[in-house]
């Protein structure tokens, strides 16, 4: 190889090294292959409700405000940005509450949805910092900001992963194989950035809002254990059980 | 000019082990998720306005770790194609071969999530590429080759057990940062408002060794040091090393303690490992140089010119002119 070629090949390589990644990336982690089972339909007419709270007795401990300044952007992107741990209001009531079913479905398979979740990356913290998937359903991971972020899910049974998203406007897709509750997400760039997601091989899990509710609808009749998970306060659980059409009520309280 | 390059080479690895350190202690590890490249970017490409959070700390590190690696590149070359002795020229090579080896090591663990076998590895063997760029600047500077040295066994066997023990506190240290053990013993200088913890688990059980460790240090040291004054006091090139070990070991345990009371504040905490080195570095120069008459029976035995040279202060560089 003469040396001309060389220089050609090494520029070359150059050229592609220096490309940044593409806008458009998508990257799929696949799950692990099981087979599709035979979803069950639930009878509409006979499903059964659990609403509820969730409170907090105590003295609440109040948001902290974030140092953005390693990063301008994120200083002039969310200048009032501030720790999302602790959503409590002035009435005690918990937002960011992970509710769902643990336990009482029996053998029950659900549909897997089509339509992906989607979690944003915008104005340096994850929106939500609380969600629910179920196994199999696409999670879409969305870079809105004009900076870098990383995007690192550090499951313990699921398969861990680490993607950067450098360009504003970058997806990616990612599946969980397992289910699992909850697999902690961080940006490793910003390190106040982080999200929890619940994963499940069923529909009825809610993140309670601001007000501290959560609805879980469509349940078939039956004996349920509800569990309430937050990512400071800790989990509580409650047993609950429908009749057919039912709707039940349900409050957690974590104290301080 | 080969000794003052191999002193800058030396030099630079402790910056790499400082910078190291800070990618550790503020978190930065997987701020970069890929590599060898940088998001994508060649390294060197990599545009500087997005060196932001932790990927100032990350990237800074795989800069400066090329740079030295670079450096170590030329130093093995020079050594090579200027240096006498086989046996430096040696060093120069197992030093090539382990900043590569440094190199890949810090690419996997990066990889492969930071599992904490191959991130205390890629913490240990940094100390060994700085022990062996600093024996080569050592033995390839003046001093070195001008002086007799002391045929003391005592002073031989106890500045060996010190270096060796440092380096293992140093293991242990490196265990403690990356399984997250850096305050599994929230109080000092007592665990818990004791002197033995009365709790135990794997952290707990860790943290205490880098205690008692350092303790250990602290005891062989104050024998190595208190020797060199008593027994070699009058020897610049034993009692300088001296000193500077004493001072750095009072700098380390301060160091130490605040790396627990302030929470692990990163510049504290990157200050103490690059401060561990430095003592790990001193008590190599200064078990050298107890081991200084040795290198001089070694080279005679090997048949090298060189050992005749050494012995007798009249040392000649390759290709010069006598």
């Amino acid at each position: 190889m003469t040396r001309l070629s060389l220089a050609v090949c090494a520029a070359a390589a150059l050229v592609i090294a220096c490309g940044g990644g593409s806008q458009n990336q998508q990257q799929t982690s696949a799950p692990a292959a099981t087979p599709a089972p035979v979803a069950a339909a639930v009878d509409a007419a006979t499903a059964a409700t659990v609403t509820g709270k969730v409170k907090f007795e105590g003295t609440p401990p109040a948001p902290q405000p974030i140092k953005l300044s390693s990063d301008p952007y994120c200083q002039k992107a969310n200048p009032g940005l501030t720790t999302e741990t602790e959503v409590v209001s002035a009435d005690g009531a918990v937002g960011n509450v992970f509710v769902y079913v643990k336990d009482g479905l029996g053998g029950r398979t659900f549909p897997t949805p089509a339509q992906p979740v989607v979690l944003d990356q915008k104005g340096c913290h994850y929106a939500p910092h609380v969600l629910g998937i179920q196994v199999g359903q696409p999670l879409q991971i969305v870079n809105s900001d004009d900076t870098l972020h990383n995007v690192h899910g550090l499951p313990m049974v699921n398969k861990e992963f680490n993607q950067g998203q450098p360009i504003q406007g970058m997806k990616m897709t990612h599946t969980f194989s397992t289910k699992e509750v909850m697999v902690p997400f961080k940006c490793d760039v910003h390190g106040w950035m982080n999200a929890w997601i619940g994963v499940l091989d069923h529909p009825y899990y809610a993140v309670t809002s601001t007000d501290g509710s959560f609805s879980l609808k469509g349940l078939p009749p039956g004996t349920y254990t509800i569990e309430a998970w937050h990512e400071k306060l800790g989990t509580q659980t409650q047993t609950v059980t429908v009749a057919g059409k039912e709707s039940k009520d349900v409050q957690f309280t974590f104290k301080g | 000019m080969l000794p003052a390059f191999a002193a800058l080479v030396a030099a630079s690895t402790a910056l790499l082990i400082f910078a190291g350190g800070l990618v550790t202690s503020t978190g930065s590890g997987l701020s970069v998720p890929d590599w060898p490249n940088t998001y994508g970017w060649f390294m060197w490409a990599f545009p500087i306005s997005k060196m932001v959070g932790g990927i100032f700390y990350e990237h800074l590190h795989r800069l400066i770790a090329s740079t030295v690696g670079f450096l170590i590149v030329v130093l093995t070359v020079w050594l090579w194609k200027a240096e006498p002795r086989a046996w430096v020229r040696k060093l120069g090579y197992v030093a090539l071969a382990a900043v590569i080896t440094q190199g890949v090591l810090g690419g996997i663990t990066v990889l492969w999530y930071l599992p904490d076998a191959i991130s205390i590895a890629h913490a240990s063997l940094a100390q060994i590429v700085f022990c062996l760029t600093s024996t080569i600047a050592l033995v390839t500077s003046r001093r070195w080759i001008r002086d007799s040295g002391v045929n003391d066994r005592t002073l031989q066997r106890i500045s060996m057990a010190t270096t060796a023990v440092i380096y293992a506190q140093i293991v242990v240290g490196a265990t403690m940062r990356h399984t997250g053990a850096g305050l599994a013993i929230p109080d000092f200088p007592f665990a818990f408002g004791h002197v033995i913890p009365p709790v135990w688990d794997a952290k707990i059980a860790i943290h205490f060794a880098h205690r008692v460790g350092a303790l250990t240090v602290a005891v062989l040291i104050l024998a190595t040091t208190g020797h060199v004054f008593f027994h070699h006091g009058r020897r610049r090139e034993l009692r300088n090393p001296a000193i500077l070990l004493l001072a750095l070991l009072t700098m380390q345990i301060t160091l130490g303690a605040l790396t627990v009371l302030s929470q692990k504040h990163f510049i504290i905490n990157s200050l103490h490992v690059v401060n561990g080195a430095l003592v790990l570095v001193t008590s190599l120069v200064l078990t050298l140089r107890a081991h200084r008459v040795r290198f001089a029976e070694f080279a005679a035995n090997s048949g090298s010119a060189i050992g005749f040279a050494e012995r007798n202060a009249a040392y000649v560089p390759r290709g010069a002119n006598a």
